[in-house]
């Protein structure tokens, strides 16, 4: 009962944080960095599908995505699929779902880790980037860390051994503005630029599961085009040949 | 009738006689030639002619998307938001369905609202064409209830949070306003029953009110025909055979006219539907791809971009009640057109600069309440969306005072005519 009052409690801050605490927080809206991730590199696709499975998922469904879809599309086999991937799924038709009640998780982090499939739609890729790079260390949080693109999140570092511990450095620039700056106080298994990559392949990945067919969608409207182009061509001749006699 | 009779006893072709079997039965052939082969338009068409076909040519699109798209969507609150992913990607060509259906909501505006500055700039709502304008309008009335009920339909924060808003506008009704909006709602709150009944209303009821509004609007038209760019009617100088002399049959001349105009449209739509079918947030919009959440309030709740110059009106008064009145009147002043305008001269090619600034005032006025109602209500724009209400409505306001003073150029006798 505790447990659910303090839950409720910190779900309100949290509301309360999300509305009017950005600009109190820090310096407002942190600028984002650009992903520059590419959803026509398979090989990313695939180690971000791996960084998925074995980094987020433990907590994030992606509850729209069907592993043998991720097949077809990573060009992976079945096989590869089941054996490297599915985890928390018996058969390859069935979706990236997780075993963790939505109950408890709204106990244990205040509100419950959302579904992934739609977060690069409804967020885009450089705020997802961003958001994995700039946690920071804050000794007084619930999870010890903080953010600079969304402040007091409840998700705790998931990736600190790669990415290695950073603190907040905030100064003032010779304009006057407000300047932040995160400085690494302990490095990760990763260097930076390898932990760059290892967050852009999970990102490249979430924007692939975001609108799985873009690619697809691409290829085709050229073709469209293409044939409209032509089409228009002869609807034109067509008109000008009809309209020839009209004066 | 009597000649196709005697035609279908000397023989004919097999096709012939079966058009003859057909037209002693029903008036096929007299209503081809009413409304195609021998219905005349001015032969100066220009390129503002063009959104009214466009406009059909949406609503077709729109009609059979829908329909696909109901034969795998689940209108309940618990499965809406599912069923559309479940479309986009797990039913064949689903997201191609319902990427056209999108941007078909977004192009039906974009027409319409061009098609409407037409009749504004030719004078197309002017005697004896009001009903004919007044039809229009209730088409346009009908299209904003059809995309107002079926942006609920994804079941999206945005969704949800839109339909909150546009919902509550009803609450400012005097005395009955709390009820009028629970009765709307069906619920203390946008609920399943909200998007059920919803869901009604926007695959039966509007549909089938806009289908037969169009029809009408079809007929009104060709009873007092297509006026075009220069405001003359051509069926006051008609040649020997009773042919409108500056005139060009709808088919085969328009039809083939409009048919380089379909295309032009349909690479446009093409190229946003397969290139950019979120169109920066403006067609779908970001936060609509996070399932509703009743107990959590978006930062920024802006409805879809072609009801904001009316949301920015709204924004722009203090009191809501005040500012739901005059979204309104924005509205209802459109309606009175006809009237309001008292220059005789139709075209906007023949009518004082009185006028042409005044159009020019309130297309700018109307463009800019449509940025400002997209932007958050901040103290410049608050001020800005006050100016720029109060000239949208001086336009309308003052129109019978400008428009009577008017200093126009003489209307040539034929329609202007370059080869």
């Amino acid at each position: 009962m505790l447990m659910r009052a303090s839950a409720r409690t910190y779900i309100a801050v949290l509301a309360v944080s999300l509305v009017v605490g950005l600009p109190a927080h820090g310096a407002g809206e942190f600028p984002l960095q650009h992903a520059g991730n590419d959803v026509s590199n398979i090989a990313s696709l695939q180690r971000g599908a791996r960084n998925f499975v074995n980094f987020c998922m433990g907590c994030h469904s992606a509850q729209y995505v069907r592993y043998n879809r991720l097949a077809e599309d990573l060009g992976l086999s079945e096989d590869q699929v089941i054996d490297n991937l599915m985890f928390a799924a018996e058969k390859p038709q069935e979706t990236m779902t997780i075993a963790m009640p939505e109950q408890d998780a709204q106990g244990w982090f205040g509100q419950a880790p959302p579904d992934l499939s739609l977060i690069a739609r409804s967020r885009g890729p450089d705020y997802l980037y961003t958001f994995l790079k700039t946690f920071y260390l804050e000794p007084g949080s619930p999870t010890g860390v903080n953010n600079l693109v969304l402040a007091n999140a409840s998700m705790p570092h998931v990736l600190w051994e790669l990415q290695g511990e950073q603190r907040l450095i905030e100064e003032t620039d010779d304009e006057g503005h407000r300047v932040q700056r995160l400085e690494m106080v302990r490095p990760g298994r990763l260097s930076p630029d390898e932990y760059d990559q290892f967050v852009r392949d999970i990102v490249n990945f979430l924007d692939y599961v975001g609108e799985p067919m873009q690619r697809e969608r691409i290829r085709l409207g050229g073709w469209v085009i293409a044939f409209l182009l032509v089409f228009g061509l002869f609807s034109y001749l067509l008109k000008e040949e009809i309209w020839k006699d009209i004066k | 009738m009597n000649s196709a009779r005697a035609d279908a006893v000397t023989g004919g072709s097999r096709s012939a006689r079966f058009l003859d079997w057909i037209d002693a039965r029903f008036p096929l052939t007299k209503m081809l030639k009413e409304h195609a082969t021998e219905y005349y338009a001015a032969k100066n068409f220009n390129v503002w002619y063009v959104f009214g076909v466009l406009a059909m040519v949406v609503l077709i699109i729109q009609l059979l998307t829908g329909i696909w798209l109901t034969m795998s969507y689940k209108p309940s609150a618990a499965d809406a938001f599912a069923s559309v992913e479940y479309i986009m990607r797990d039913v064949e060509w689903g997201w191609l369905i319902r990427y056209m259906h999108s941007t078909g909501a977004s192009a039906f505006f974009i027409v319409v609202y061009l098609h409407m500055f037409r009749g504004m700039m030719y004078g197309s709502y002017k005697p004896p064409r009001e009903l004919l304008w007044i039809i229009g309008m209730l088409i346009y009335l009908a299209l904003m209830a059809e995309a107002f009920f079926g942006y609920l339909l994804p079941w999206g924060q945005m969704s949800y949070w839109g339909a909150q808003v546009i919902v509550s506008l009803f609450g400012a009704v005097p005395f009955v306003g709390d009820s009028l909006v629970e009765w709307i709602r069906g619920d203390f709150y946008i609920s399943d029953i909200t998007l059920n009944r919803f869901f009604a209303l926007h695959v039966i009821a509007v549909p089938l009110a806009l289908v037969m509004l169009v029809v009408v609007h079809i007929l009104a038209l060709h009873e007092t025909g297509s006026l075009g760019p220069d405001g003359i009617e051509i069926k006051e100088k008609k040649g020997a055979d009773g042919i409108p002399l500056d005139g060009v049959a709808f088919h085969p001349y328009l039809t083939a006219k409009d048919l380089v105009a379909i295309v032009v449209f349909l690479i446009l739509f093409s190229g946003v539907i397969f290139f950019s079918p979120e169109m920066g947030g403006y067609f779908l919009e970001h936060a609509n791809f996070e399932p509703a959440n009743r107990l959590k309030t978006p930062e920024h709740i802006a409805p879809v971009w072609y009801f904001t110059p009316f949301y920015a009106i709204l924004r722009a008064v203090p009191s809501k009640g005040l500012g739901a009145l005059l979204m309104l009147l924005a509205i209802v002043a459109l309606f009175l057109l006809p009237w309001l305008d008292r220059c005789r001269v139709k075209s906007i090619r023949y009518r004082g600069w009185t006028f042409k600034l005044a159009l020019a005032i309130f297309a700018i006025s109307f463009v800019a309440l449509g940025y400002l109602g997209l932007m958050p209500a901040t103290q410049t724009y608050v001020i800005l969306a006050r100016i720029f209400t109060g000239l949208y409505f001086a336009f309308f306001l003052f129109m019978p005072i400008y428009t009577r003073m008017e200093k126009t150029k003489p209307v040539p006798e034929r329609v202007v005519w370059h080869e």
